[in-house]
């Protein structure tokens, strides 16, 4: 393999990442406000066929796009209504959504099944595309790829150094004490519910109109994905970065996984699929190790400045989920 | 000059009602209070009292009646028309935000701009937090604060946050005496500038050194009022509706060694701990007394298995019980009882009858309800709870709680751990419990306590150790010390003249 092939095979990875990681950003804010949206398998079926369907009908790649979002975000509105106003349970809502939508999809997709779509063009960016290797890794991508690049550290910020930001952390992680500071909560949970539908909306069309262009119904290749999503944003610990680290290890176990296939002819190609889920929860058991005893005590023998420090960092990668995650909110 | 622009609120409460069920927890409750007074509000537990702040701060909504500021009814719906309003509370258990840092659990609520301006922030938050004397960091985290430390940091919050009626529900269990002191004054400051403050409590001595008038509710009802200067044998009179007196209390310590810490040292991400010896007899009761955080909790949770120690031994009953967990540590007999009740101790959404089962020794798979009913019952009864075997946990209030967070303990013990035994308990309740603790020690256990009560402290200890910043005093006799000298020790001065760490047996 030539050093070009690795540099574009890498390249890949982050185009094949991007609607992993609008899903994974997407249900992060919604846990974040306490509400977990189990449908996202379901939703990207869905906006992946009606981001491609639509897109189709009007000729416009925008178009498809807004359907999306919008689709997402009407998805997002049941998993709200039947949570927050309901007070019903969220797993049983959002796996039921799930697979409704996922039957939908395949349904009210057949008519376009194999139809030529738009494609999203490629679009390299001045100057940073020219410098040698990370231009040709990281800028010579299409629009969504770049928006996932800044979609990452944006809902990071938002989530972690702004007002709003520590308000949605609040309302999912102790909603009455959000109440008593004058947060409408449930008004809140909607909306960041409905919002993090609409980033997971972006996800299908990404995918049907640019990483696997079309729609091929159930051999569309997508089936999962969501569920692979729900799985990363817990072990990326809710928040963004760590979430976006893990989407992209994975893409890159992936993409070996294909390349290494020819070169071990021994192994099953199976075991190089599953191989990058068993290597995805070794990562992370390791990233969450500052939580077991063993650790606190081995650091114990340090000298106290050094001590300090890593038990400062452990305690930064410890994640705990949204202590009010999945639970209806009673202001009485 | 400007004393003339003072802007005061007058806060009418009119004909207040709620019920909780069958329960009327607030009962026609009309009151007036003037802008510019400490509004002090005592009562039993039970009698209504965070019932009706959270009605004024919106937490809650009243059946009947009508809130009036300055004239004007309003209505107020929720926490946000309150603040809204200018008004805000501190309640009895911290709502905060445990695995959020100090400082974000500060700004949190406050509005403003997208983003905060962090440095200002912190820099105020020093300003103030030094200004009261607390010991706070701002980058640490909530959940490794104790609940006193957490309640500091809402008093914080809340004055900065500048309600013009500021409520605070039992905000002095969890501040030393100088602490409190400091906060006396600012409050007092405060009203002097106009603003109201309300004063929830069941210390008649901070209620009658701060406030300028008091109200008491029992069973719902307000029951009477007084102005300053205040008679107190009357106060408690219309509380409890009787009169009631501190009784000397006995000491049941025995020979038999119950509990021994060898050379023992601490490690905990705050505060380290050396070289503590220690031999408590059966019967006998240690006081730990200290600033909040100054290691008086790892030394509880060392002593009940949760935190290994980094060196020494531990010995319950003879037997060397080091590095073991709190499972072992019970079944020889050591039981725990944490001072977050409605987080460590207890489980929001749980009826009573269904904490004792947990409590309680499993025999077969099936839970014989009947039979757990007439044990909550009994307990209920033993303990004065006011509440039923079918009330969830957060239903009931706060004495409450704490009356069947010691019901829970089981019985027999040998050593009791009891981290703020008394908190929001009332007079009647504080001696009350203190007889069934003392009759345990009859029976043999051993109990070493927390409080940031001195009187509690000296009154009901044999001897006491004194927390100062990682430091431990040698064990004093409580029979020789005074309040004031142990309140020079907590806050760091005289410790030349005491010995540390290595502790004689009295
Ligand atoms: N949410 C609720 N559901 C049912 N009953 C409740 C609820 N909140 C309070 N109560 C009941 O109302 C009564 C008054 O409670 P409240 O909390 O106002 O008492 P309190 O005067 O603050 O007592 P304490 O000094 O113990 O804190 C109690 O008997 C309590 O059990
Ligand atoms: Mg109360």
């Amino acid at each position: 393999m030539t050093n070009e092939a690795i540099l574009l095979g890498l390249a890949g990875v982050l185009t094949t990442a991007a609607p992993l990681i609008f899903a994974v950003v997407g249900e992060t804010i919604s846990e974040r406000g306490g509400v977990i949206n189990l449908s996202i398998n379901g939703t990207v079926l869905l906006t992946a066929m009606g981001g491609f369907a639509v897109s189709v009908s009007t000729g416009s790649l925008l178009w498809g796009f807004v359907a999306g979002m919008v689709i997402g975000a009407l998805v997002a509105l049941i998993v709200a209504f039947g949570s927050v106003t309901l007070k019903q349970n969220q797993v049983a809502i959002g796996f039921v959504l799930a697979l409704v939508c996922r039957d939908l999809a395949y349904f009210i997709g057949n008519p376009y099944m194999g139809l030529e779509g738009l494609r999203l063009p490629s679009l390299d960016i001045p100057l940073l595309g020219d410098i040698p290797i990370i231009g040709t890794l990281f800028f010579n991508h299409d629009l969504m790829t770049y928006l996932s690049y800044l979609i990452i550290p944006a809902a990071w910020v938002w989530i972690f150094r702004t007002r709003p930001g520590l308000v949605l952390q609040g309302i999912g992680e102790k909603p009455a004490a959000a109440f008593v500071r004058g947060s409408n909560v449930r008004r809140l949970r909607y909306l960041y519910t409905v919002l993090g539908g609409a980033i997971i909306g972006l996800s299908g069309p990404i995918y049907s109109l640019s990483v696997k262009a079309g729609w091929k119904g159930t051999i569309s290749g997508l089936d999962g994905l969501g569920w692979i999503a729900l799985a990363i944003t817990i072990f990326g610990g809710w928040n963004p970065i760590r979430a976006a680290l893990g989407v992209y290890l994975f893409a890159f176990l992936q993409w070996l996984g294909l390349v290494l296939q020819p070169s071990l002819p021994g192994v099953p190609s199976q075991v190089l699929q599953v191989a990058p889920f068993p290597l995805m929860i070794m990562t992370l058991l390791l990233v969450n190790i500052g939580n077991t005893e063993w650790v606190t005590r081995t650091l114990a023998v340090l000298p106290a400045p050094l001590r300090r420090f890593f038990n400062r960092l452990l305690r930064a990668m410890r994640a705990s989920p949204p202590a009010a995650l999945g639970t209806p909110f009673e202001s009485e | 000059m400007h004393l003339l622009f003072i802007k005061q609120m007058n806060i009418n409460l009119n004909q207040i009602c709620k019920h909780f069920g069958k329960l009327q927890a607030n009962d026609h409750i009309s009151l007036l209070i003037p802008g510019g007074t400490i509004q002090g509000i005592l009562g039993e537990n039970g009698a209504g009292k965070s019932t009706l702040m959270k009605i004024l701060s919106g937490f809650i909504q009243a059946d009947e009646g009508e809130v009036i500021l300055d004239g004007v009814q309003v209505r107020i719906h929720s926490p946000a028309d309150a603040i809204q309003h200018g008004v805000g509370m501190l309640h009895q258990d911290p709502l905060d935000f445990p695995p959020m840092r100090v400082i974000d659990n500060f700004v949190l609520g406050q509005s403003g701009g997208l983003f905060p301006d962090w440095k200002s922030v912190v820099d105020e938050f020093k300003q103030l937090s030094e200004q009261f004397d607390f010991k706070l960091r701002h980058d640490a985290y909530v959940d490794m604060l104790t609940v006193g430390e957490r309640q500091q940091l809402e008093i914080l919050r809340l004055l900065w946050l500048g309600a013009q009626v500021i409520i605070l529900d039992e905000p002095t269990t969890g501040i030393s005496a100088l602490q409190k002191q400091k906060l006396f004054e600012t409050l007092k400051i405060l009203a002097g500038r106009g603003k109201t403050v309300i004063f929830v409590s069941h210390k008649l001595e901070d209620v009658e050194n701060l406030c300028d008038r008091v109200v008491v509710l029992r069973q719902g009802k307000l029951v009477g009022e007084q102005l300053k200067p205040f008679n107190t044998k009357n106060l408690v009179n219309m509380m409890f509706g009787k009169s009631i007196a501190l009784e000397e209390s006995k000491s049941h310590s025995t020979d038999r060694i119950a509990f021994e810490l060898r050379d023992l040292s601490l490690e905990e991400e705050r505060i380290q701990i050396q070289n503590i010896d220690l031999k408590i007899q059966a019967g006998e009761v240690i006081g730990l007394a200290g600033m909040e955080g100054s290691g008086q909790r790892p030394f509880m949770q060392a002593c009940a298995g949760f935190l290994r120690p980094v060196h020494g031994r531990i010995l319950v009953n003879g037997r060397d019980m080091t590095g073991m967990n709190y499972p072992a540590f019970k079944r020889q007999g050591v039981g725990y009882m944490p001072a977050s009740r409605l987080e460590e101790g207890m489980i929001p959404g749980l009826t009573l009858s269904e904490h004792f089962i947990l409590a309680g020794q499993q025999e077969g798979l099936f839970i014989d309800h009947d039979q757990w009913q007439e044990v909550t019952r009994e307990k209920i009864r033993d303990y004065n709870i006011r509440g039923k075997p079918e009330s969830p946990v957060e239903s009931l209030s706060g004495g409450n709680q704490q009356r069947a967070l010691l019901a829970l303990l089981q019985q027999p013990l040998k050593l009791v751990l009891l981290e703020h035994p008394t908190r929001g308990l009332d007079i009647e309740s504080v001696i009350y419990t203190w007889g069934k603790l003392k009759e345990r020690c009859c029976d043999g256990a051993a109990i070493i306590y927390t409080s940031s009560d001195l009187e509690e402290i000296l009154l009901y200890s044999d001897r006491i150790l004194v927390f100062f910043s990682g430091k431990v005093s040698a064990p004093l006799s409580a029979r020789g010390t005074s309040v004031a000298q142990l309140g020079n020790l907590i806050g760091g001065k005289d410790w030349a003249r005491i010995k540390t760490g290595v502790g004689v047996t009295a």
